[in-house]
């Protein structure tokens, strides 16, 4: 903690290290009421032969492997290639509340849920895939281009006719002058498209993730492993292959993988707007029926499920605050110095493999808990935040006379970065609440396991209103984080986010 | 205290004061600015003067060319670039969008006529993070002069050029505008091209009247420490 000599009631210091407490006690109360069993059985044999594998990729069939591989890439790239310019025009017309609203409400809904939902109408096809990455990326990145032009200079701005349009002075001002800003964001969120994409395998999709579970189920750990190896170096190589030169090559490579969408007729979507998702009773005009309905649902499924995935989050939160403080020094060259490689590798494979991707291997060995999925979150964004705390560390100016070492650490580098550290912790505590949500699809009793089943039952109409509980939840931690962030002094993710 | 008093008001403060925080910035301002008068605005740093631009600006924002003090430049587009979007009004978005990627030949002969009289068209491709100070300035006054507004605001608009330079670029703007307010700390720009002058010290009106009539212990006083 920070400035902790200094003890006196205006101290950043103490406001932050209260802070960091209090989120402390609220996930050890989590910790009795919390599904966290661990079920008998001899997890050390299967993680030898995990290992073992791991360390021995094979794939026989490279051709398969190329395919599953593009067209990961493909779902990626074309869904952030559209929602950047939807993003974008909701930024320009962020002033208007209906805007941010909409951005927020299809934001709090995560791509899983997107995919299942539009799964039921277009199948496993092109179409699903892409709305399930678009939908919900067009309102981050409006929400976060909004934020970009809000800190540029509003001088260029002030020097144009009070005449003009909002669009063209957009396109010359704020656009262009936070140019640089917006590309290395978009870059950001092309990595985290292809984490989504990879999953949405999970739900059947032909990506990366339909054929990993379909490994693991067979225990084939060699294929998973080429699987993943594959993966890790797409992603770290991204630099190197997403030059914008080549983008309309991939842009058409990537049309061109998609598989095929079934034809939907406007008649069968009505009716899954207008009819498939409310209950019957409220389609019959029966509001008292309708109404008992969804209270019976909300307060035996949405309630347990709600409180189950917030105290997961909780746990999943601290954990990965605690990770990430632990495992930032091994990335970082002012802390690590040269022995920082295996450091980097080590962030580099957290961060890129996709929570559900651990929280997978995990349940296989501990069965279906929350402890798996709160280890796994943990894991993956104790990686990321990790990553990015190293390069922020590494960015400190140094002084001949500074301490080194631990103390270093301790008295240095780690107050240094600890409020963008938290502000970043809060900001993905909403990320982290979405994902504990989709855990449920893989058995651990959080939201996403209802609506999973109610979507295996044809319960639209449950589905619907579980998802709507789940984006709901999602609008609420988000205030709060926000809030907490502003009243803790954090705002600012510091070069963090 | 104006020349042409028969002339439209254009701007006016009465009893104005402006504090930014405790900081009391502007103190009882009354002015009344004619069309057709040509003001500088002097005084020493931190006098207020800024700030009292800031004010006057919103009462003719439309019809007003701004030329402020840190230029307004968009780093990464071109010269030409910079300078056409003094124009964007003139022009549908969709116009507007066409000319970031292919600019028109009309447009592109309009714009580069102004780089040459302000003595930057060999630039006019750059991008203006690539300039110099003096070039930058040249930049934003091109984009002010391409508004075509009767009116003319500037903050220290030729404070990073050479004196000839600075004396044809004021020459230029005092032609094509009609009425102008200006910041300068060059005294004798402010004697010899503008027909008053508004001395400005601590946020008080210390002098306001014709560039004429000021003298040169007036002048000392203004700035003595």
């Amino acid at each position: 903690m920070p400035n902790n000599r200094h003890w006196e009631i205006n101290s950043t210091g103490k406001k932050l290290a209260l802070l960091s407490l209090l989120f402390l006690l609220s996930a050890l109360i989590c910790i009795p009421f919390a599904d966290l069993k661990i079920y008998p059985s001899e997890p050390w044999r299967e993680l030898g032969r995990i290992a073992w594998g791991f360390v021995t990729p094979w794939w026989d069939d490279p051709w398969l492997l190329v395919q599953a591989l593009g067209q990961t890439i493909a779902f990626a790239l074309l869904a952030v290639v559209l929602a950047v310019p939807v993003g974008m025009l909701l930024a320009m017309l962020w002033h208007w509340r209906v805007v941010r609203m909409l951005a927020a409400s299809v934001r709090a809904v995560h791509e899983i849920f997107w995919g299942l939902l539009f799964m039921q109408l277009w199948g496993l096809s092109a179409t699903t895939g892409l709305l399930a990455i678009l939908i919900p990326y067009s309102g981050v990145f409006a929400k976060v281009f909004a934020e970009i032009f809000t800190r540029q200079s509003p001088l260029p701005q002030a020097t144009l006719a009070p005449a003009s349009d909002r669009f063209s002075r957009y396109a010359y001002t704020l656009i262009p002058q936070a140019f640089a800003e917006l590309s290395h964001y978009v870059r950001y969120r092309f990595e985290c498209a292809l984490r989504s994409s990879a999953i949405l395998g999970f739900i059947g999709l032909p990506t990366l993730g339909f054929h990993l579970e379909t490994a693991f189920k067979q225990g084939q750990y060699s294929e998973a492993a080429a699987l993943l190896w594959v993966f890790f170096i797409l992603i770290a190589t991204i630099r190197f292959w997403l030059q914008p030169k080549l983008l309309p090559v991939y842009v058409i490579a990537a049309i061109w993988l998609l598989p095929e969408t079934p034809p939907v007729s406007g008649g069968m979507l009505w009716q899954f707007i207008s009819e498939d998702i409310w209950p019957r009773s409220l389609q019959d005009g029966d509001l008292s029926a309708a109404l008992s309905w969804y209270a019976r649902v909300f307060t035996s499924e949405a309630w347990p499920a709600l409180l189950q995935t917030l105290m997961l989050t909780q746990l999943a939160l601290v954990l990965t605050g605690a990770i990430a403080l632990m495992v930032y020094p091994l990335g970082s060259r002012a802390l690590a110095g040269r022995y920082r490689l295996p450091g980097r590798g080590l962030l580099l494979v957290l961060r890129s493999t996709p929570e559900m991707m651990f929280a997978f291997v995990l349940l296989l060995l501990f069965g279906p808990s929350g402890l798996p999925a709160v280890v796994a979150l943990a894991l993956h964004n104790g990686g990321l935040i990790g990553f990015l705390a190293a390069g922020h560390s590494e960015k400190q100016i140094q002084r001949l006379d500074d301490p080194s070492g631990m103390n270093r650490y301790l008295y240095q580098q780690t107050p240094r970065l600890y409020p963008g550290f938290l502000a970043f912790l809060f900001y993905r505590w909403e990320v982290i609440l979405r994902e504990s949500a989709i855990m449920g699809i893989l058995g651990i009793a959080t939201l996403g396991f209802f609506i999973d089943s109610a979507f295996e039952e044809l319960r639209y109409d449950k589905a619907f209103f579980l998802i709507l509980v789940t984006a709901l939840l999602n609008i609420l931690v988000d205030s709060v984080s926000r809030r907490l962030r502003r009243v803790s002094g954090a705002e600012d993710a510091g070069g963090l986010g | 205290m104006t020349s042409v008093t028969s002339a439209e008001v254009l701007f006016r403060l009465q009893g104005h004061s402006v504090s930014h925080g405790r900081h009391r910035v502007l103190h009882d301002i009354n002015l009344s600015i004619y069309a057709g008068e040509k003001v500088a605005l002097i005084g020493p740093s931190g006098a207020g003067k800024s700030t009292l631009l800031d004010c006057l600006y919103p009462q003719q924002a439309a019809y007003t060319a701004l030329c402020p003090q840190q230029g307004g430049l968009v780093d990464i587009l071109s010269v030409y670039q910079n300078i056409y979007m003094g124009g964007l009004e003139r022009h549908h978005a969709l116009y507007n969008l066409w000319n970031l990627l292919r600019p028109r030949p009309a447009d592109k002969a309009q714009v580069s006529e102004l780089t040459r009289l302000l003595g930057i068209d060999d630039k006019l491709w750059h991008s203006v993070d690539k300039l110099s100070g003096g070039q930058r300035q040249r930049v934003a006054i091109g984009r002010a002069l391409f508004r075509q507004q009767p009116i003319f605001f500037g903050d220290e608009p030729v404070s990073a050029l050479d004196p000839t330079q600075a004396e044809a670029v004021l020459k230029m703007l005092i032609d094509r505008h009609q009425t102008l307010i200006v910041t300068l700390h060059n005294r004798r720009l402010a004697l010899t091209h503008f027909n008053r002058v508004i001395a400005l010290r601590d946020g008080f009106i210390h002098y306001d009247g014709a560039a004429a009539d000021l003298s040169e212990q007036q002048l000392d006083a203004l700035y003595a420490q």
